[in-house]
C-alpha cells in the first residue's frame, strides 16, 4: 500500500533556510478591495503566515478563480493564476498533479466555488490533489454587486430577490464531508490566531484541504457574522472542535457540551448536566465522517452554537502522489520509453 | 478442384452487420492481413452510437469498408464490389449503395421470417430474384460455424458468435490474404481463455477451407502489392497517429505531456491510446467535465508541460471560455477537436467539418488562435508535432482539426524515422529581462512577439497572470484604453505573423484554369476525384489547407491565378465565407452535410460541370 504523506504534507515542496519576512510575500500591486473589507484581514494574516511554512517562495502558487477575493493573488509575490468562474480547482488540479514541488492555494468565494464551480470543488475533493482551498464564504455576491449566494440564508432579500431568496443555502462544511474530503475546517477572518493555527494545518495535510473563512461583506451584506464577533456573545456561541478535547463551549451557566443524541446524531445539552464520560470527545482522524458530518449540522438553528476548527483530518494518499508512482512505475527498471520502438510497435511490413 | 485465379488491380469490401456481430473487428483483422501483404489502403468504418442497438433492426447495423489495391489509393472507396452481410437488415442497409454486378455473401440463417419482417422484407430476398442482378452467395455461416466448432467446449452461443471468424477466413481465401497474423491475434485476445481462442482460429480456418472446397465460390482472386515508397509501414487510424503524434511532441519538445480530457465520441480513443504510454512521463488526466479537462490541460501548461486537451465539438463548445483565458495568458495548450456531426448532440459517430467556424471565432472578444486541420489519418501525426511546434513557439492555445473520418479511419503510414522528425524544443525563461533585475511576463520577443514562459520554481521570476486585461510588458492589470487597443492588436499580430508553409499546388500539365480546393479529410476523395477527370482528358489542379489560421501567406496568389475555384466542404460552405471575405475570390462551394465523406465519384461529376461550364 501506499505509504500516504499526511502531515508531511510539505515534505516534496523545496524548503529555504533564509529567513522570510511579511514583506517578501507583499506584491507591489495596490489593494484594491472596499475599505474595511474581511479580505484585508484574511490577506494579512496569509502574508504573516506563509514566512513560517519555510518554502522556497517560488514554489508557491496561489490560483484563483473570479469574484472580490478571487483578486487575492494579485497581491502575493508568489507565482499567482487569476483565472475565470469557477474553474479555479480544475486550473490547480492541472498544475498540481504535474508539479508535485509546487505548494498550490486555490483562493475561491461562495459563489465561485459552490455555483458555478460547484463540480470542480466536490471533484476536487473526493479526488485528493495536494491543494489548500480556501473558501472566502460572505454569504453574498460582491463583485456583481449585490445579489443572493448559494450560502446566503433562506428569504434574503436582494437586488435579485426582492421579495426574499426561495433557495435552501449550502452548508460548505457538510458539502464537502458529503464530497469525500479528506481535510475539511472552517474559520473567522478576525480570529486571526485560529486562522493562522487553521492554514498550517491545511498546508501540512497532502492532500485537498477544504477552509471555510467566514469573511464579512460590509457593503453588500455587512454583519453576517457580527454574532461570532461580539465580544459579549461570541465566546457562549462558538465551538472551538479540537482533537482530542471534549467539546464544550460558553462559560459560566452557559456552558454547553456535545454528546451522542438518542437519534444517532449529537446534540448539544447544558454542561451541568451531562457527565464528563458523555461528552464526545472530538476525533478529527476518524476514517467514519458521520460523526464530523452531525458536528456540521450544529448551525442550526443559525448562530445558536457554532463549530470552527478542523472538523476532519485524515491520511489517505493524494491524487499527485498516486499519479506520480504510475508514472514511475511504468517507467522503472526500463526508463523512460523509446519513440522508435513504440512508432514502430504493432504490425509492421517493409518495402524497398 | 482447382479453381480460377482472376487478377484485379483493386477491391472494396464491405462487412456489415448488427452492432454485436463484430463487424469492426473483422474488418480491423481484413485490414491488418491486407496490410501485411502489402496492398495499399484505406477503411471507413461506420457505426451507430448505440453500443447495442436493439438486434436485427435497420439502426443497429454495424459496418467496416475496405478499399485495398495494387497502386495508391487516397479513400475507402465509393461503391463496394463485395458485401458481406450478417443479417437482412445489413443487406437492407447496404444494398443501396451497392453497384450492379457486385458480389453479396449473406448469411442465410439469420433471414428467418422473424429477422425479415423485423426490417420490412415481405419475402426472402436470398429466395426470390430480387437480388438477381447481384452475384448472390448465399451461405449457413452460423450453420456452418457451429457445425465446425461442435468438439469444443464452448456454448452454443459462443461457438455462433464465432461466425464473423468464419466469414473473414472465407474472404481471406477469396483474396489470397495471408492468415498467421490473425491466428496470432485470436491466440493473443483470448489468452485467458483458451478454448475460446481455439474455437475461433478453428472457425477462422473453416472458413478458410469452406471457399476451397465449395462450389458457390468458383473463383478467388489476386490484388498484387503496391509499390510505395521504401521504408518501413504500419496501419494506422487518425486517432491512434494523433496520439503518437503528441507523444512526439512530447518527446521532441522535451517536455512532459499532460492530458486533460473527458471521454466523448470519436475522441475518446486519443484519451485510451495516452493513457497506455505513462513510461514517456505522460500524465493523463480524466476529468470531471469538458471544462476542468481544458482547465487542468491549462494549469500544467503554466506548470510548464506541455498541455492538451482531446475532445469533439460539444466539447470544444464548453471549453471556449478557457481556451480564452489561454490566448489572453498567451500559454501553449493544443486543443483537439475530432468533429463530428452537429448540431447539439447531432450524430456522434458520423462526420463532419462543420466545427471551422467555432475554431476560429468561438470564443468572447478578439481571442485569435491558430487552427490546424490534418488532410488524412496519417497526418494526424505529423499535424499534432505541428500544433505543438506553434504552441510553443508563440505560446498559443492551437485549434488542431481532426474529424470522425480521419479518427476511426485507417491507412498505411510510413513510419517516420526519428531525425526526419522536428525539434521543437523551447527553454524555459529562467532570468529576469526587466531593468534591475526584475521580470516583464509580457515582454515580448520582437521576431514572434511571444511572451516569456517562466514557470513556477523559477527564483526571482514569481509574478501573477490572469484574465483581466494585462499592461503591455508588465503585465499588471490594466484598463488602460490605448493599451487595451494595443494588445489587442499584439495577440492578432503575433498568430497573423505564424510561419506557415507556402500553399503548393499540384497541376500535372501546369495549365489547368480549374482549381479545387479543400481543408481536413477531404484531402482523399478530392485528389481521388482529380485523378478521375484528368483520366478523363481534363485539366484540373489541387490544392489543400492543413493551416487555416493564419492561411499560407501565397493562398490569395493561388486562388486569384484560376479562372474558377472550386472548394468542397462537409458543411455549407464555412471556409468559402473566409477565404471570400478576406481575398474577395468568388469561390464555388460544394456542400453536403450526411455525415459521410464525399465519394470520389460525385466530386469528379461536380469538377467536371465546374470545368464544362462557363
Amino acid at each position: 500500500m501506499t505509504d500516504t504523506l499526511n502531515g508531511k504534507g510539505l515534505a516534496l515542496i523545496p524548503r529555504t533556510d533564509a529567513k522570510q519576512t511579511l514583506k517578501d510575500f507583499k506584491s507591489d500591486q495596490e489593494v484594491r478591495w472596499c475599505p474595511g473589507c474581511g479580505d484585508y484581514a484574511i490577506l494579512a494574516a496569509v502574508q504573516s503566515f506563509l514566512p513560517e511554512l519555510g518554502l522556497k517562495r517560488e514554489n508557491i502558487v496561489f490560483v484563483s478563480g473570479i469574484g472580490c477575493s478571487s483578486r487575492f493573488p494579485y497581491y502575493l509575490n508568489t507565482y499567482g493564476f487569476h483565472s475565470i468562474h469557477g474553474r479555479a480547482p480544475a486550473i490547480a488540479t492541472g498544475l498540481a498533479a504535474s508539479r508535485p514541488d509546487l505548494s498550490v492555494w486555490v483562493i475561491t468565494g461562495d459563489g465561485d466555488a459552490l455555483s458555478i464551480g460547484g463540480n470542480h470543488l466536490i471533484h476536487a475533493l473526493r479526488r485528493n490533489v495536494n491543494l489548500n482551498i480556501l473558501l472566502f464564504n460572505n454569504r453574498i455576491y460582491g463583485l456583481t454587486k449585490g445579489q443572493y449566494s448559494p450560502t446566503s440564508e433562506i428569504g434574503k432579500i436582494t437586488k435579485s430577490t426582492p421579495m426574499g431568496s426561495l433557495d435552501k443555502p449550502f452548508n460548505p462544511i457538510s458539502l464537502a464531508l458529503g464530497a469525500e474530503a479528506g481535510f475539511v475546517a472552517r474559520t473567522i477572518d478576525s480570529d486571526r490566531k485560529h486562522l493562522q493555527g487553521v492554514l498550517r494545518q491545511a498546508a501540512e495535510h497532502r492532500g485537498t484541504s477544504l477552509v471555510e473563512i467566514y469573511q464579512n461583506c460590509n457593503i453588500f451584506n455587512d454583519g453576517a457574522f457580527d454574532t461570532l464577533k461580539d465580544p459579549g456573545v461570541r465566546d457562549e456561541i462558538t465551538m472551538r472542535l479540537e482533537h482530542g478535547r471534549p467539546i464544550v463551549f460558553g462559560t459560566g451557566d452557559n456552558e454547553r457540551a456535545v454528546r451522542l443524541s438518542p437519534t444517532g446524531g449529537v446534540e448539544v445539552v447544558r454542561r451541568a448536566e451531562v457527565s464528563d464520560a458523555e461528552i464526545l470527545v472530538h476525533d478529527a482522524h476518524n476514517p467514519d465522517p458521520s460523526l464530523a458530518f452531525a458536528l456540521s449540522r450544529l448551525d442550526e438553528p443559525a448562530f445558536e452554537h457554532v463549530p470552527i476548527g478542523v472538523f476532519r483530518s485524515i491520511d489517505r494518499p493524494s491524487y499527485d502522489q498516486l499519479l506520480n508512482e504510475q508514472v514511475q512505475a511504468a517507467t522503472a527498471g526500463t526508463g523512460m520509453g523509446s519513440l522508435a520502438d513504440l512508432l514502430h510497435g504493432g504490425d509492421t511490413w517493409s518495402i524497398g | 478442384m482447382t479453381k480460377q485465379v482472376q487478377q484485379l488491380d483493386r477491391v472494396i469490401i464491405r462487412f456489415a452487420g448488427d452492432s454485436g456481430d463484430g463487424m469492426q473487428l473483422t474488418g480491423d483483422r481484413f485490414t491488418a492481413e491486407t496490410a501485411q501483404f502489402g496492398n495499399d489502403l484505406s477503411t471507413l468504418p461506420n457505426f451507430p452510437a448505440e453500443i447495442r442497438a436493439p438486434a436485427g433492426t435497420l439502426p443497429g447495423v454495424s459496418s467496416f469498408q475496405l478499399h485495398f489495391a495494387d497502386h495508391d489509393i487516397l479513400t475507402p472507396g465509393d461503391a463496394p464490389n463485395v458485401l458481406v452481410a450478417m443479417n437482412p437488415a445489413a443487406l437492407k442497409a447496404n444494398l443501396g449503395d451497392l453497384p450492379r454486378g457486385a458480389d453479396i455473401i449473406a448469411n442465410i440463417d439469420e433471414f428467418t421470417k422473424r429477422n425479415l419482417s423485423k426490417v420490412g422484407y415481405d419475402g426472402n430476398p436470398l429466395e426470390d430474384d430480387s437480388l438477381a442482378e447481384w452475384r448472390l452467395h448465399a451461405v449457413p455461416l452460423t450453420s456452418l460455424t457451429v457445425k465446425a466448432l461442435e468438439g469444443y467446449d464452448i456454448s452454443k452461443k459462443d461457438a455462433e458468435r464465432a461466425k464473423n471468424m468464419f466469414a473473414l477466413g472465407l474472404l481471406s481465401w477469396l483474396y489470397h490474404r495471408p492468415t498467421e497474423g490473425t491466428v496470432q491475434f485470436l491466440e493473443a485476445k483470448f489468452a485467458k481463455k483458451p478454448e475460446i481462442a481455439k474455437a475461433n482460429i478453428a472457425a477462422f480456418q473453416a472458413g478458410w477451407n469452406y471457399g476451397e472446397t465449395t462450389e458457390s465460390f468458383s473463383v478467388s482472386y489476386e490484388i498484387k502489392p503496391a509499390t510505395l515508397r521504401p521504408g518501413t509501414y504500419r496501419n494506422i487510424s487518425g486517432n491512434q497517429a494523433l496520439a503518437y503524434g503528441l507523444i512526439a511532441a512530447s518527446v521532441q519538445s522535451k517536455l512532459p505531456l499532460f492530458l486533460g480530457s473527458y471521454p466523448i465520441t470519436p475522441a475518446s480513443d486519443i484519451l485510451h491510446e495516452l493513457s497506455k504510454h505513462k513510461r514517456f512521463g505522460i500524465r493523463t488526466f480524466q476529468a470531471e467535465d469538458e471544462i476542468a479537462g481544458v482547465g487542468a490541460a491549462l494549469g500544467a501548461a503554466f506548470g510548464g508541460s506541455l498541455g492538451v486537451t482531446t475532445t469533439s465539438g460539444p466539447g470544444v463548445a464548453l471549453k471556449a471560455e478557457t481556451v480564452g483565458l489561454a490566448v489572453t495568458t498567451e500559454l501553449p495548450l493544443i486543443v483537439v477537436d475530432v468533429q463530428r456531426a452537429g448540431p447539439s448532440t447531432g450524430m456522434p459517430t458520423k462526420t463532419e467539418q462543420t466545427d471551422l467556424l467555432m475554431a476560429m471565432y468561438g470564443r468572447n472578444g478578439e481571442s485569435p488562435v491558430p487552427v490546424l486541420a490534418a488532410a488524412t489519418p496519417s497526418d494526424c501525426f505529423t499535424m499534432a508535432i505541428e500544433a505543438a511546434r506553434i504552441a510553443l513557439k508563440y505560446r498559443t492555445p492551437v485549434m488542431l482539426l481532426s474529424d470522425g473520418y480521419l479518427a476511426n479511419g485507417s491507412e498505411p503510414w510510413r513510419i517516420p524515422e526519428i531525425d526526419e522528425l522536428p525539434d521543437i524544443s523551447v527553454l524555459y525563461t529562467t532570468e529576469p529581462n526587466g531593468d534591475d533585475g526584475t521580470y516583464l511576463p509580457y515582454l515580448r520577443d520582437p521576431e514572434t512577439l511571444a511572451r516569456p514562459w517562466a514557470v513556477p520554481g523559477t527564483a526571482g521570476l514569481e509574478h501573477r497572470i490572469g484574465g483581466i486585461e494585462k499592461a503591455d510588458g508588465t503585465g499588471n492589470i490594466s484598463y488602460d484604453p490605448d493599451n487595451h487597443d494595443k494588445m489587442v492588436r499584439l495577440r492578432q499580430a503575433k498568430i497573423d505573423g505564424i510561419d506557415v508553409p507556402d500553399l503548393t499546388v499540384e497541376d500535372p500539365d501546369g495549365d489547368a484554369r480549374v482549381l479545387v480546393l479543400g481543408w481536413g479529410s477531404t484531402f482523399g476523395p478530392i485528389a481521388a476525384a482529380a485523378r478521375r477527370v484528368r483520366a478523363a482528358g481534363h485539366k484540373v489542379a489541387q490544392a489543400h489547407l492543413r493551416h487555416l489560421n493564419p492561411l499560407p501567406a501565397n493562398t490569395g496568389e493561388v486562388l486569384r491565378s484560376y479562372d474558377k475555384v472550386l472548394l468542397p466542404e462537409i458543411n455549407l460552405g464555412q471556409l468559402a465565407m473566409l477565404l471570400r471575405a478576406r481575398f474577395l475570390v468568388d469561390v464555388i462551394s460544394y456542400n453536403r452535410v450526411r455525415g459521410l465523406p464525399f465519394k470520389a465519384a460525385e466530386l469528379a461529376a461536380v469538377i467536371q460541370d465546374v470545368i464544362e461550364s462557363d
